[in-house]
């Protein structure tokens, strides 16, 4: 996938620091939150970039603990998608 | 305990013991049998929007057995639902879902051979992923298509939550998904041909205590649904189709298996106290996070032993600081006020991180294991004590160095951690600063210097397991001398009296955290010899903690005078047979266990 940075409204660089990392649960509380908005959300890291609505491509992102993350979105709630992203993952998925 | 000879007459699989107890009952195979699937290319258009339909009702269909089969999970598995929930995601991702629509769109063919193609392009992607747990994960993928595929093809999917009868599972490998889906009250055993003492089956059977045999190779081919099938998941035997006296044998086992059982964990709870008052700390040792929550459960005060080496094992990469101090900082606050004694890791010989590749050495046991390499890998070793101190401020947490064989070496290994402290406070990094340190008495260079080595340190552990291969010089794992492992052998007991009173001496805790410690025989023994602590594994607490409480200090004082005037192994186990297993009503299942395990 390839996306031009200019095209985004909103975008925020975040540290998964949850004890497991980005991993089957986290990814699927990732999902969950991701679909409740209309914008198109997607987490970029070290130059890879996949879809926040998708459970199989955050897995495959691979994001261990301490990884650093780029939360890009677009679209009428980016904003908002964006702040709900950004509660979700400060506060380590709640676990 | 022997099988007797009649038995033999039957069909029996002999297997890895992973969950303890006996059950008899009926056979339900699982089994997973691949779906056929065939390729066709649609010409015409009509088919194709056809088609796409078709594949939309089959996720439709699939969302709905999942939905139900998550409705129908017992509460106690909540924390399993999750996996449903990701299963469910995965119905509808994008990569599987709106891939196969493009794919039946685009190239013209079949919805069965597009879901294939979206499946097999999502395996290469987790393929070239590093992590070991996240690679893994396809399994999930895997499953929910299989759902899929079943639906689109008309075949009934096997609905593990329809098992209605109480049945002991037989299966070639369970995933953490099929067994959020049985219903657990269902099961009365498992029979698996995969997996050892750590594999999921086995965690999740010792969890919920139902009786488990693993690594069984070829159970599924043996044995067909509705089979009577004995488990005897204290010895790792299965008996299919037994004859009337075979089927009598272990009923009688059972009976009196189950009775013993509820009896020690109905008091589990009670100290450890002899008739006359003296105190012995029971605890557990552990290997894993989940479990923790299980040491409360069975009465155990706190945890005398955490093996590290699971971080380091499961997986690719190295474990990061910052996990590892999650972990402690997770095991420290749970058994807290309790006590929590981490060892450092014991890596080395043949148990390696996947991602060091070294050679293999001749005599792993001999070789660059456990302290030595810590030592050696001051990097690794450091990241860890990091980790250790700073989860110290989360509750009562003490660090313990395996295989010190030397002053030297425990030293060095001083002078390792004082560093960590020092940089930590630079850091301004919370620690505690009287963080307990102790070593582990396994080498017998070890136990000649116990006096000079106790002036060092906060405590002692006497890991019997390794102190007895080393001072027998007998390699556990080879069948032809195994039997000579004798942890009642004089040498030994020799050894663990000189330990204790070189501890006491110097007024320091001696404690004991290998396999004799939960041995009920040796317990009476270990007593007398002054142990203040034992550290076992969770299931053997109950049982230990029974024993002292019908037990004085007097007793086993004059139990274990008997047995220090003994020259040979023969005659102290010949003296525990005829006086410790009888007065302390040891149940035989429990000796076979203790003594071979």
């Amino acid at each position: 996938m390839s996306v031009k940075p200019g095209e985004f409204e909103a975008s925020k660089e975040l540290t998964i620091n949850n004890r497991l990392g980005l991993h089957a649960r986290a990814a699927a509380r990732l999902v969950e939150t991701a679909e409740q908005f209309n914008a198109e959300i997607y987490l970029e890291k070290d130059g890879q970039t996949v879809d926040a609505k998708s459970v199989i491509s955050l897995l495959t992102l691979e994001c261990p603990p301490g990884s650093e993350v780029l939360i890009r979105a677009r679209g009428q709630d980016s904003q908002s998608a964006l702040e709900a992203i950004t509660e979700l993952i400060e506060n380590d998925f709640g676990e | 305990m022997k099988i007797p000879e009649f038995i033999n007459k039957n069909s029996i699989m002999t297997g890895v013991a992973a969950s303890p107890g006996i059950v008899i009952g009926q056979a339900y195979l699982v089994d997973r049998s691949k779906v056929e699937i065939f390729y066709q290319y649609l010409i015409d258009e009509s088919f194709i929007k056809e088609e796409v339909e078709r594949f939309k009702r089959a996720v439709q269909e699939a969302q709905s057995q999942c939905e139900e089969i998550k409705n129908d999970m017992p509460a106690n598995l909540g924390e399993h639902t999750y996996i449903l929930d990701t299963h469910l995601l995965i119905l509808k991702d994008s990569m599987i879902y709106q891939a196969t629509i493009d794919l039946i769109k685009h190239e013209k063919i079949n919805a069965e051979w597009a879901l294939k193609k979206a499946v097999d392009r999502a395996r290469e992607m987790f393929e070239q992923i590093k992590d070991e747990y996240i690679r893994s994960r396809i399994k999930d993928v895997e499953y929910v298509s299989e759902r899929i595929m079943r639906n689109l093809v008309g075949q009934v999917p096997e609905n593990l939550a329809e098992i209605k009868d109480r049945v002991i599972i037989v299966a070639h490998d369970l995933s953490p998904a099929d067994t959020t889906q049985i219903r657990l009250d269902m099961v009365m055993g498992f029979i698996i041909n995969m997996g050892g003492k750590t594999s999921h089956t086995t965690i999740i059977a010792q969890a919920l205590e139902i009786p488990a045999v693993v690594g069984l190779e070829s159970c599924t081919r043996r044995i067909k649904t509705g089979d009577l099938i004995v488990v005897d998941g204290n010895a790792g035997h299965v008996v299919i189709n037994p004859d009337e006296k075979t089927l009598r044998f272990y009923r009688g086992r059972q009976q009196s298996y189950e009775s013993y059982q509820a009896e020690i964990v109905r008091c589990a709870y009670l100290p450890a106290e002899t008739l006359d008052g003296h105190r012995l700390v029971v605890k557990a040792n552990i290997e894993m996070f989940e479990e923790v929550a299980a040491v409360a459960d069975h009465g155990g005060d706190g945890i005398g032993l955490y093996r590290t080496e699971f971080h380091y094992l499961s997986r690719r990469q190295l474990p990061s600081e910052e996990e590892l101090f999650r972990d402690y900082r997770d095991v420290a606050q749970i058994i807290a006020p309790q006590p929590l004694t981490i060892r450092t890791v014991d890596l080395g010989g043949d148990r390696f991180a996947s991602t060091l590749d070294w050679a293999d050495e001749m005599n792993p046991a001999l070789g660059l294991r456990a302290i030595r390499f810590s030592l050696k890998e001051k990097s690794i070793f450091k990241d860890q004590l990091r980790a250790i101190l700073r989860s110290s401020t989360y509750g009562n947490v003490k660090v313990m160095f395996p295989m010190i064989s030397g002053l030297g070496e425990l030293l060095e290994a001083k002078e390792v951690l004082e560093e960590v402290r020092q940089t930590l406070s630079r850091e301004e990094i919370e620690y505690n600063p009287n963080m307990e340190v102790g070593i582990m008495i396994e080498v017998p260079s070890a136990v000649v210097l116990a006096d000079v080595l106790a002036g060092e340190v906060d405590f002692f552990s006497i890991g019997t397991n390794d102190l007895i291969q080393y001072s027998l010089a007998i390699d556990r794992v080879n069948e032809r001398v195994a039997h000579m492992y004798e942890p009642l052998h004089p040498a030994v007991l020799r050894m663990v009296k000189t330990v204790v009173e070189a501890g006491h001496a110097a007024g320091i805790t001696v404690s004991m955290c290998g396999e004799m410690a939960g041995d009920p025989i040796c317990a009476p023994i270990l007593l007398a010899l002054g142990l203040d602590e034992l550290s076992m594994p969770n299931t053997a607490v109950p049982r230990i903690k029974r024993l002292i409480r019908m037990t004085s200090m007097n007793e086993c004082q004059e139990y274990l005078d008997t047995i220090l005037k003994c020259r040979t192994v023969n005659e102290v186990n010949r003296f525990v047979e005829e006086v410790i297993i009888k007065r302390f009503a040891i149940h035989p299942d429990v000796v076979a266990r203790g003594i071979r395990e």
